[in-house]
């Protein structure tokens, strides 16, 4: 458990996250990929999820849309618990929520035209006749950039990884989801290209008012796009707090860790902290206490010990550790 | 310094159904013996092919290769393919972008490692096998002797690219071609891997070919480099003084583009409109131009040549960035 103290007890909350627990049984175990965590998203926010691989941030954002169910914990969206539903109440109230992966070419078909996937979603909900559907696929194109005339035809092995990522933001908005979850969506794609396609998901998400999950492994990468920013390792919630508070004065050993290790572009500047050794403990048999400890410069008997719990160190920053940086 | 690797008029082509693809088109570049050497573009621009290419790992009936490479006074690009990898291993070596399949799957991490030793130096069995848990440690792999009995599945992404590494330098290579090691991995396994890399070469007194589309990897790994776009080199330079000193706006669109740790937040970020030029029917003139916001009539009818600013750093553009010729902006 790490605590409530930071959630918001807001009317506006669209997603309220508590105790989310996830687990997998594994030949020799149990992998305890998300541990009691909590948060909640209000109207128009950008939640950035950030942490190392096998941090549970995917198996997060799935959870939240019971994919598959949690283990413990509760999702409530827009006032209903979504772990309680039956199977066609959950089905329905999934398509308010969409999700766009990490590899935008593996995730659409290659035997489906443009036309079929981006309309897909709105066949399978039998919105609107044909002609309709053409003009809703036509606009939702028009709107991620991608000229209609040119690409309806065609299929997803045809284009980039850039233009495939355009594609999925279209099919995901196809049914005018209210909640956006980014899964790592522009990791697999060249730098010049990532600003291209945060700079749409933005749009997006002023045009069509979205409330947002965005995870990533990258803090520069969730700069530009978060309201807020929550950081996690191995399955719990380190720190959570503004971008302003993170980047400048980040409160937990982890969150510096990350800072610390994005390349600088420019040779005459080095860092001088020192980057993150080792890779994070298995999430069989994670430690005790402070699950950070055993790659933590300011570890303490006390770490091993307690498990430290999520506390307010300047307003509307919050860390779980025994010995913050600020 | 003398080139340990010196290409010249490296032309690739490929013939396609679309016709002929000119992947790299006549570049010319020296590895001087002990550098690192960064090569940076987007994708498509051809910095793998023509990394590939010097390494003379293309072949086919399907590509068209011209130019000449030299490796350590012995001119590869004469040899055959049985001929040439004489020198893998031993001349040169190579890690790839994605560690999760450039290992075989079926075999153990020691059989692996161990396969170069064997092959290349003549090791018996045990002794290889030695060798290659002193070269897991070297990698800063904990555990050295229990990793060499497992398969790649039961290791890590960071751990995997490690075990590519070990298994590149085995043999003690001259000139290390690291092809994009980083991206596929998190960030804070990235800087690990590139301080290892860094570390290697100095113990190893290695060369080291850089290739990567993301210039905040190369600022502080690399002695020079060198930018590509639609397979030319556009700009090559010190480090230190393409950093200070940009010539070509592609390679300040390159770098304005990387999100940074420092930008504002919630502000839209400065992006490279447009793409690469189709590479089987290249523009006349900058292949830049289309996407350059100070492109003018000159840019889009004729084609700039390689031009030196002295202090080596070489440019490929009409109107470079700080110069005091009258241009401007659209």
């Amino acid at each position: 458990m790490t605590g409530y103290a930071h959630l918001r007890n807001s009317p506006d909350a669209v997603l309220t996250v508590k105790d989310l627990r996830v687990e997998f049984k594994v030949p020799g175990g149990v992998v305890k990929a998300v541990s009691d965590v909590s948060f909640d998203v209000l109207k128009g926010e950008t939640l950035s999820i950030v942490g190392e691989s096998g941090c549970g941030k995917t198996t997060l954002g799935k959870a939240v849309l019971q994919l598959p169910s949690p283990d413990g914990g509760s999702v409530t969206f827009e006032g209903t618990d979504l772990t309680t539903l039956k199977r066609e109440d959950l089905r329905k109230a999934r398509t308010a929520i969409q999700m766009i992966f990490q590899d935008p070419i593996s995730s659409l078909d290659p035997r489906m035209t443009v036309r079929d996937l981006i309309g897909e979603p709105l066949w399978v909900w039998n919105k609107g006749d044909n002609e309709e559907r053409e003009a809703k696929v036509r606009e939702l194109l028009n709107n991620v950039g991608l000229e209609p005339d040119q690409v309806l035809e065609r299929h997803s092995y045809e284009f980039s990884g850039g233009q495939c990522q355009r594609l999925s933001i279209a099919r995901s908005l196809a049914l005018e989801p209210r909640m956006l979850i980014c899964d790592e969506p522009v990791s697999a794609l060249d730098v010049s290209i990532q600003a291209q396609i945060l700079n749409l998901l933005q749009d997006m998400k002023e045009r069509y008012g979205l409330t947002m999950l965005f995870i990533s492994h990258d803090l520069a990468v969730v700069k530009a796009v978060s309201s807020r920013i929550m950081v996690m390792y191995l399955g719990k919630v380190c720190e959570i707090g503004s971008p302003d508070a993170i980047y400048s004065k980040p409160a937990h050993h982890y969150t510096a860790a990350l800072i610390d290790s994005v390349p600088l572009p420019d040779p005459t500047k080095r860092r001088d902290g020192v980057a993150l050794q080792g890779e994070p403990p298995s999430p069989m048999n994670p430690p005790s206490g402070c699950r950070f400890r055993t790659r933590c410069p300011a570890a303490s008997e006390k770490c091993s010990a307690e498990e430290p719990q999520l506390r307010e160190v300047t307003p509307g920053q919050f860390v779980a550790c025994h010995h913050p940086r600020v | 310094m003398t080139a340990l690797l010196s290409i010249k008029d490296l032309v690739v082509r490929f013939r396609t159904p679309r016709g002929l693809l000119e992947a790299v088109r006549g570049v010319n570049l020296d590895i001087p013996a002990g550098a690192s050497v960064g090569i940076v573009g987007e994708s498509g621009s051809g910095k793998t092919v023509m990394s590939r290419a010097a390494m003379g790992l293309l072949s086919g009936s399907n590509v068209e290769r011209s130019g000449s490479v030299m490796f350590d006074g012995q001119e590869l690009s004469s040899l055959d393919s049985v001929q040439v990898r004489e020198y893998f291993g031993t001349g040169m070596a190579m890690i790839f972008q994605d560690p999760m399949t450039a290992l075989n799957p079926v075999r153990r991490i020691g059989t692996q490692i161990s396969e170069g030793l064997r092959v290349r130096l003549g090791m018996s069995k045990k002794d290889a096998m030695k060798r290659s848990a002193e070269l897991l440690a070297k990698v800063r792999i904990p555990d050295p002797e229990a990793v060499l009995r497992k398969f790649p599945y039961q290791l890590s992404g960071g751990m995997r690219q490690r075990v590519m590494i070990a298994t590149a330098i085995a043999c003690n290579p001259k000139l290390l071609f690291a092809d994009e090691p980083t991206t596929a991995l998190d960030v804070t396994v990235q800087a690990q891997i590139l301080n290892l890399l860094a570390d290697l070469r100095k113990d190893l007194g290695m060369s080291m070919v850089l290739v990567t589309h993301d210039l905040g990897v190369v600022a502080n790994n690399t002695d020079f480099v060198a930018v590509m776009y639609a397979g030319e080199i556009v700009e090559m330079a010190p480090t230190t003084e393409l950093f200070a000193n940009m010539k070509m706006p592609y390679t300040e669109a390159l770098l304005k583009s990387i999100p940074k740790i420092d930008a504002p937040t919630e502000k839209r970020l400065p992006v490279i409109e447009g793409r690469l030029p189709n590479p089987t029917d290249r523009p006349e003139g900058c292949g830049f131009a289309s996407r350059c916001s100070y492109a003018q009539d000159k840019c889009r009818q004729d084609r700039p040549e390689l031009e030196d600013a002295g202090n080596g750093h070489l440019y490929r553009c009409w109107y470079p960035l700080g110069s005091t010729i009258a241009r401007k902006s659209s």
